[in-house]
């Protein structure tokens, strides 16, 4: 089957005051339909511009793309236009991000936002805008998105949503407002749901919650579900796959449960590895010698060569392409190069 | 590094460099983020400029005498020539140079009432901020009502009072200034008075002034610094526009202010009397500015967006 | 809402008294004789003692404070010595021509820089941005008074588009006034004719005194819209696939009159900073004016009069401004 989203070979460079950033070094990673892929990696290693690069949300200046592309649904989302941009965005994928408090404008009613967000998906938002608000068919059509909206957010747990829809964000506490970004994001039944860190802003036991809501989703829409986190823990309770980033490269993708028992690439077993576990000494934390690279003048080859303690010669001439060890689990690694290279 | 090839002991300038290596760095940075703000080296360079016309000016100007109480009757209400380049006003004194010495006397007023501002402000204001409690309370409650006047009209009250000429106006112009830096300060020693490295200075068993002047008196410098770049652009256009009202800087000592409101008497027949000295102060207020706006850039990371 | 009101209420006293404990210091300040002072270059002695006593400065200070404030709160605010009248009623009427005045160049302010604002917040870094700063920089760096006869003499005397100076055309009749503020005054008179010949008579003043609002709404508002545009709401707006214009027409344009309004308080008080020049030059009867003439001649209660009533000016401004900025913005309105 056709994945819904093929990455190939991604460069992102950004440009900055102090230099060119080259944030992104050659991603490759596929998603297939029905996946609930976790996107894993320490702060800064391109997660989040590489998802939001799915959308093309991220900024050009001072982001730009000199190599590699992005498919969705087997089209480039590099080439598209404008309009076919916004298509895109408003019918086959919803984003949620990491922070619910800026994400909605504090200035206007959760209602005006999803009803927006509703008629901007249809493609109406313009028709019920400047001055042709009070028409009858667009009154008709915004009483239509607020059914919905009312719909939506019952969906994602939100009780009594007729008396709470009218309020505004700041009367919303932190999981609430995650849901209604959620609501947001499905409200077109997209085809992919990017979850920026989604849970990370928020307590513990919110954050089962909003998890529980997000799997509930899957099932129902037939929602694939790209995750984006720091936190292992999270992928191995949710997703079905994972991708692990190092330094603006995806190193190792494969089942959970196939790679959390068997990591292959010396990154993946150094983060496994640093997970405090019941049988941890005290102080005997295990972290990952040395310092993540300098974007602006990263290492030739495999980024992740200077802190391995595996690196050979072969490791700083190029960066390793991901070969494939067993089906579906792939490593950048020159360590399993005698492994089937994929495409 | 390079290490020393003759002298047996490493010169000290290679040692100097290598203990501050990070501050030049930081040093070369700024130097270079500040040089690719085209605005920022523009007013840069008419700063510098105009602290080179300010320090010699007096020692070059075609007609000195003009800045001094010559007059020169026949000569009066002359166009702009190659030998008056600005045009003589209507007692016959040369403009350029009557505008050139008063850059000179723009420039040491506008020093001293920001040295005395900034002297009173950022004394009361540390002591302000560092004490607390009714201390506090007593400045921050005088420095709000000063502040609440708006513009020129503390000065001109002032300078009513005092009397008129320079010194007078000095005077009122320091005592409008001081509370600007008074709640600057304040407020960033409020804030840093609960950092850690104060607690860390104090553990260590540093006295309450030494903690004060040696610990945060220089973190808030770099604010002072930007506001007193800013301010000074202000501070001559107020003295200017004190002596156009009549108070300030009195005649025949040349300053921009009574100049401009000379001038318009004569509006527009001899309209370089007004409008040279004008232009020269806009540009000089205007270099200031763009220079203030820069360090505020560079030095303060939590004002614009870059 | 209503607490925060009576709260910032009853704070004003303490203001005021602040603000008149340092008109009387400043009055006391003098160096000389403070009577010979306030009667003025010409006067002979016997007034000079009449005057002495009347002021009652053979008194302590705090009781001379006292009486000030005695008086001050009953509308005795003094002599002036250029017209023999008293203070505030000439204050009064002064300065409804320059509310009228400042009203007319905050709004003129608003509407060149709000724009200007947002083009510079739009298009970053490429030449409208530029230029914006360019021009924000530019209008707070000139001397107000020299921009004001610049124009003055370009726009009245040399092309006749405008007057040049004064508020009222002296060869038709002076408009009936009610509030004291001409624009006002002639419409509800009905007097279409006295309407435009007072506002092309305010058209410069005005377009002169706004300058400085330019200034200060545009560079902070491009900051604020900078600041907005980082948030997430905005990728979330841009995620859901709508419309940049409408991302700024809608959303971006409500935050922006709201920071608009948080900073007005600020920006008036700036501006009347640089009243008094613009009065001066184009001949303007308020209080700036009203003002500057004192300072000359050294009348000095009007001068006491007139720094006194714009810090009470002020902080009536930033009263109504700070409650006018909680009703708009829903965040501290629901809360």
């Amino acid at each position: 089957m056709d994945p819904l989203v093929e990455i190939r070979d991604l460069h992102l460079e950004m440009v900055t005051l102090d230099g060119v950033a080259k944030v992104l070094n050659g991603v490759n990673l596929t998603i297939q339909r029905g996946d609930l892929l976790g996107l894993v990696g320490e702060t800064g290693c391109g997660k989040s511009v590489t998802a939001m690069s799915i959308a093309r949300l991220v900024p050009q200046p001072p982001a730009r793309y000199p190599r590699g592309d992005i498919r969705f649904l087997g089209e480039n989302v590099m080439e598209k236009s404008e309009d076919a941009l916004r298509d895109l965005r408003a019918h086959h994928i919803g984003v949620v991000f990491q922070d619910p408090m800026t994400g909605l404008n504090p200035v206007f009613t959760v209602e005006q936002q999803m009803v927006d967000a509703i008629l901007s998906r249809q493609g109406a938002l313009d028709a019920t805008f400047f001055g042709r608000k009070w028409l009858p068919a667009n009154r008709e059509r915004r009483r239509q998105a607020h059914e919905r909206a009312l719909q939506l957010l019952r969906r994602v747990g939100i009780a009594e949503p007729e008396k709470r829809i009218h309020a505004y964000p700041h009367e919303f506490s932190g999981g609430m407002r995650q849901r209604v970004l959620i609501a947001m994001a499905i409200s077109g039944r997209p085809d992919l749901l990017i979850a920026d860190e989604p849970t990370t802003a928020l307590d513990v036991s919110v954050q089962a919650q909003i998890l529980r809501l997000i799997a509930e989703l899957v099932r129902e829409i037939n929602l694939t579900v790209l995750l984006i986190t720091h936190n292992i823990g999270l992928v191995a309770q949710l997703c079905n796959r994972i991708a692990v980033m190092y330094a603006g490269n995806v190193v190792e993708t494969g089942p959970v449960r196939r790679i959390l028992r068997d990591p292959q690439h010396p990154y993946t077993r150094g983060l496994l590895e640093a997970i405090p576990t019941d049988e941890t000494t005290r102080g005997a934390l295990q972290g990952i010698a040395g310092n993540v690279p300098n974007l602006y003048h990263p290492p030739p080859g495999c980024r992740f060569a200077p802190r391995c303690s595996f690196a050979r010669a072969e490791c700083d001439l190029a960066v390793p392409p991901m070969v494939t060890t067993a089906p579906d689990h792939q490593v950048a690694c020159v360590l399993h190069a005698e492994g089937v290279e994929s495409a | 590094m390079t290490t020393s090839t003759s002298s047996a002991t490493p010169g000290w300038w290679a040692r100097w460099r290598a203990d501050h290596a990070s501050q030049l760095h930081d040093a070369r940075r700024d130097a270079y983020r500040f040089s690719r703000n085209w605005l920022s080296v523009f007013g840069l360079l008419i700063v510098i400029v105009m602290l080179f016309v300010a320090l010699t000016g007096p020692a070059w100007v075609p007609y000195p005498g003009d800045a001094t109480g010559d007059v020169h009757m026949d000569q009066r209400l002359q166009e702009p020539s190659r030998t008056h380049l600005f045009g003589t006003d209507d007692a016959g004194r040369d403009i350029f140079t009557r505008t050139i010495v008063a850059t000179r006397t723009s420039f040491e007023v506008g020093v001293i009432i920001l040295v005395v501002a900034i002297l009173l402000g950022v004394t009361l204001g540390a002591i302000a901020g560092y004490y607390g409690g009714t201390t506090n309370q007593v400045i921050m409650r005088v420095t709000d009502v000063m502040l609440t006047f708006p513009g020129i009209f503390l000065p001109m009250a002032l300078a009513a009072a005092l009397g008129r000429g320079m010194v007078p106006a000095m005077f009122a112009l320091s005592l409008t200034w001081w509370p600007g830096y008074c709640r600057l300060v304040e407020a960033q020693f409020l804030k840093m008075r609960e950092d850690d490295f104060v607690a860390g200075a104090r553990a260590i068993g540093a006295s309450k002034t030494r903690v004060i002047f040696r610990h945060i008196l220089p973190n808030t410098l770099t604010g002072i610094i930007v506001k007193a770049s800013m301010d000074f652009g202000f501070a001559v256009l107020a003295l200017a526009s004190l002596g156009f009202i009549g108070i300030g800087i009195q005649p025949p000592e040349p300053d921009w202010g009574s100049m401009i409101a000379l001038g318009r008497r004569f509006m527009p027949g001899a309209w370089w009397i007004s409008t040279f000295p004008g232009m020269f102060m806009f540009i000089m207020v205007l270099g200031f500015n763009l220079l203030g706006d820069g360090l505020r850039d560079l030095l303060d990371p939590n004002a614009t967006v870059k | 809402m209503l607490r925060y009101v009576l709260t910032r209420l009853l704070w004003i006293p303490v203001v005021l008294i602040g603000l008149s404990l340092i008109t009387f210091g400043i009055s006391r300040l003098v160096p000389g004789d403070p009577v010979k002072l306030a009667a003025g270059p010409q006067a002979r002695p016997e007034q000079i003692q009449k005057l002495a006593a009347e002021f009652g400065l053979d008194r302590p200070l705090p009781e001379q404070y006292l009486r000030y404030m005695g008086g001050l709160v009953q509308g005795n605010w003094g002599y002036s010595i250029g017209n023999r009248r008293p203070v505030l009623p000439d204050l009064m009427t002064y300065f409804a021509a320059t509310l009228e005045l400042t009203v007319v160049a905050t709004i003129m302010g608003l509407l060149f820089g709000i724009p200007l604002a947002v083009v510079a917040a739009r298009w970053r870094d490429l030449w409208p941005d530029h230029v914006s700063r360019m021009v924000a920089i530019g209008a707070v760096s000139i001397p107000v008074f020299w921009i004001a006869i610049i124009l003055q003499v370009m726009f009245g005397q040399v092309l006749h588009w405008f007057p040049v100076s004064g508020r009222y055309d002296p060869r038709q009749s002076y408009p009936q006034t009610y509030t004291g503020m001409l624009l006002v005054d002639t419409l509800l008179a009905g007097n279409v004719q006295g309407f435009f010949t007072s506002l092309r008579y305010m058209f410069l003043p005005a377009l002169c005194q706004s300058l400085v609002v330019i200034a200060l709404v545009t560079r902070q508002l491009r900051g604020d819209l900078l600041d907005m545009l980082r948030k997430d709401f905005v990728m979330v707006a841009r995620a859901n696939g709508i419309k940049e214009r409408i991302i700024w027409t809608r959303y971006l344009m409500k935050n922006a009159m709201i920071a608009t309004v948080a900073m007005l308080g600020f920006v008036i008080g700036f501006e009347l900073g640089g009243n008094v020049l613009i009065e001066a030059v184009f001949d303007w009867p308020g209080i700036g004016q009203y003002a500057t003439k004192a300072a000359l001649m050294l009348d000095f209660q009007v001068i006491m009069g007139v720094t006194l009533f714009i810090g009470v000016v002020v902080v009536f401004v930033n009263l109504f401004t700070d409650v006018l900025y909680r009703l708009v913005d829903p965040r501290i309105r629901f809360s």
